[in-house]
């Protein structure tokens, strides 16, 4: 958004400080409705958020950001090595945005015991807050949580669904108090 | 295994009943045998005579708990019907086969109530067992008839019976859980609680008029303390992060919960009312699933603080703990017998949960199921049935186990998963 206003100030300095005349294509250019084409309408925001009132580099999915899962192996909680650059990219954005708060739901397959279960969503979140302070989050910033078994995102039964069960989500919430959670 | 050398019951008792609840008014439970023990008691109950209807009731019911005890095999009586005070033609029984026979009668009692009253006879002897009498009202007909059970199977196996008591469970079904409580048979069920979040871990106080348990209609799982009768809850645990697996001290006073206020999962204990929070276990890794020993003196739980979850058990009030399983990488859910003798929990043996019993002077372990999927396992206050959750066809329906693994009973409700049993106390 910054670059684009950039041309925009550009050319209203050019206006006030000149009498040269404006390129044609520079002119009045709408600053963020070029995505629609034919008949589709392109749902956009003036100001750069989401629908849920984040910024578009937490969601928009060719940023990292927009990247929110962790997964676990069996019975295990420690972050692997795979996710240290995507635990890395939302600790800087943290940093950087000291207003922004973050929820980790840890979650597990729903196999064994629901309450054991229970506590080891919870220190798979705990797993994520603390590489996340590591690198410099603010305690504060940080809330980790449990759904256990409880909320499977994939209902299957099978390998690959308590593969995809077995996860952190990271959840953001802006200063304003908008945001996911 | 063992189920294979043992006699399978091809009866099936199917009990139909409606539920109270306007969101599950089909809803169907039904009871399977699927095992009896090796050497059952004949026995005989006669109609009673009087109300043909309220004997029916009564008879029905005192036979379907014998039956499904798996320790009885009931003999016909031949449709014959006569009170506790006719003369009993001992030779005439033992000849058709029964070693025991009970008669009894339904009549009023002096405030205008139903009054069942009934007498034992053992037909080797020729002797009476004794007998008692319950007075009741006509929709009590069928605990009347769980009290005469509760009275037979005592006299004959020398163990008190459990048929009075009352079981809690949570059933899921068209995106609501509910919190059900209902008898030992199944029956009567009835809805404590109705919600749209999770309800997880019930547990009954001592004195079986309270729940405790875990909901998150918060969005997050907290403990509330539940008085059945009234339907009166109060929070007892609403810490920052997880408050979860509640359960009482033998005096009913405390409950050890599990909090993870600060970062992970420890256990503590506080009062019923929520005062008084102390913590108990001290480690970096997953400490949950806390129970009392039947004498209050310490508590068993679950731990990876070795590398995997096991078993351990502490003072109930902290201090050095000490490994209780040592066989496999995962044993689970820890539920010490209320007679002291025996430890059941899950085991996870070759991918496969299973329900294990260790007896606890000789540490020996036994896997007493052979189903997949079993959790929560809960004992009869007489030690001898423990109660699981496990999934049949996949969906999820409770399973009564003898604590030997011979005797099996199945319950599922057709509209719905059924998980987290808890069974009640002795009825008081």
């Amino acid at each position: 958004m910054k670059k684009l206003l950039i041309p925009a100030l550009l050319s209203a300095l050019i206006v006030g400080c000149s009498t040269t005349p404006l390129p044609e294509d520079n002119a009045g250019a709408p600053v963020e409705s070029r995505s629609g084409s034919g008949t589709g309408v392109a749902s956009v925001t003036a100001d750069g958020v989401d629908a849920n009132g984040l910024p578009r580099e937490l969601t928009d999915p060719k940023s990292k950001l927009s990247q929110r899962s962790i997964y676990f192996d069996l019975d295990k909680y420690d972050v692997k090595d795979e996710y240290k650059d995507l635990v890395a990219a939302h600790a800087k954005y943290l940093v950087a945005n000291k207003g922004f708060k973050v929820l980790l739901q840890g979650n597990t397959d729903e196999r064994g015991s629901r309450e054991y279960n229970l506590s080891l969503g919870q220190k798979r979140a705990e797993a994520v807050k603390r590489s996340l302070t590591l690198l410099g989050v603010k305690e504060d910033q940080v809330e980790s949580v449990s759904l256990g078994e409880e909320k499977p995102k994939n209902a299957g039964h099978d390998e690959a669904a308590w593969a995809e069960n077995r996860r952190a989500d990271i959840l953001y919430r802006a200063a304003d108090g908008r945001g996911e959670f | 295994m063992k189920m294979n050398a043992m006699s399978r019951i091809s009866r099936r008792i199917f009990l139909a009943f409606a539920l109270l609840t306007a969101g599950l008014a089909q809803a169907q439970l039904s009871i399977e045998i699927t095992g009896a023990g090796a050497s059952r008691i004949p026995v005989t109950i006669v109609d009673f005579p009087g109300d043909p209807a309220a004997s029916r009731v009564i008879t029905g019911t005192v036979r379907a708990d014998l039956e499904r005890s798996g320790l009885f095999k009931l003999i016909d009586n031949a449709g014959l019907a006569f009170d506790e005070n006719a003369a009993v033609n001992h030779a005439d029984w033992k000849s058709r086969g029964a070693d025991a026979l009970a008669a009894g009668s339904i009549g009023r009692a002096a405030d205008g109530r139903m009054e069942a009253r009934f007498r034992l006879y053992d037909t080797q002897k020729g002797v009476s067992l004794g007998g008692a009498a319950y007075v009741t009202s006509n929709v009590q007909l069928r605990a009347a008839g769980h009290r005469i059970a509760d009275f037979i199977y005592e006299k004959l196996t020398g163990e008190k019976g459990v048929f009075s008591t009352r079981i809690a469970y949570v059933v899921k079904a068209r995106g609501q859980y509910l919190l059900q409580i209902a008898d030992s048979d199944g029956q009567n069920a009835a809805t404590a609680l109705t919600s749209v979040e999770p309800i997880i871990s019930p547990v009954w106080s001592p004195d079986g008029g309270r729940l405790a348990y875990v909901s998150f209609e918060k969005k997050k799982p907290v403990i509330y303390v539940h008085t059945l009768a009234s339907g009166q809850r109060h929070i007892v645990a609403n810490f920052k992060g997880s408050n979860s697996a509640p359960a009482w001290s033998p005096d009913g006073r405390k409950l050890a919960v599990v909090l993870s206020k600060d970062g992970h999962s420890q256990i503590y204990s506080v009062n019923a009312d929520g005062s008084g929070l102390q913590r108990i276990t001290q480690s970096s890794g997953i400490d949950t699933e806390p129970r009392y020993a039947p004498d209050g003196g310490s508590i068993y739980f679950t731990s990876d603080r070795g590398g995997s979850p096991q078993v351990y058990q502490v003072g109930a009030s902290g201090g050095d703990a000490k490994r209780v399983t040592f066989e496999g990488n995962y044993n689970v859910s820890p539920r010490p017998s209320p007679d002291g003798k025996s430890l059941a929990f899950i085991s996870r043996r070759e991918g496969r949960f299973q329900l294990a019993v260790m007896d606890l002077a000789s540490r020996q372990v036994q896997i007493v199921s052979d189903s997949n999927k079993d959790e929560s396992p809960s004992f009869a206050p007489n030690s001898r049935m423990i109660l699981i959750a496990t999934e049949v066809g996949g969906r999820g329906v409770l399973s009564a186990v003898s604590s030997d693994g011979r005797i099996k009973q199945r319950l599922s409700v057709a509209a719905g998963d059924v998980r987290e049993p808890a069974w009640g106390p002795y009825y008081q």
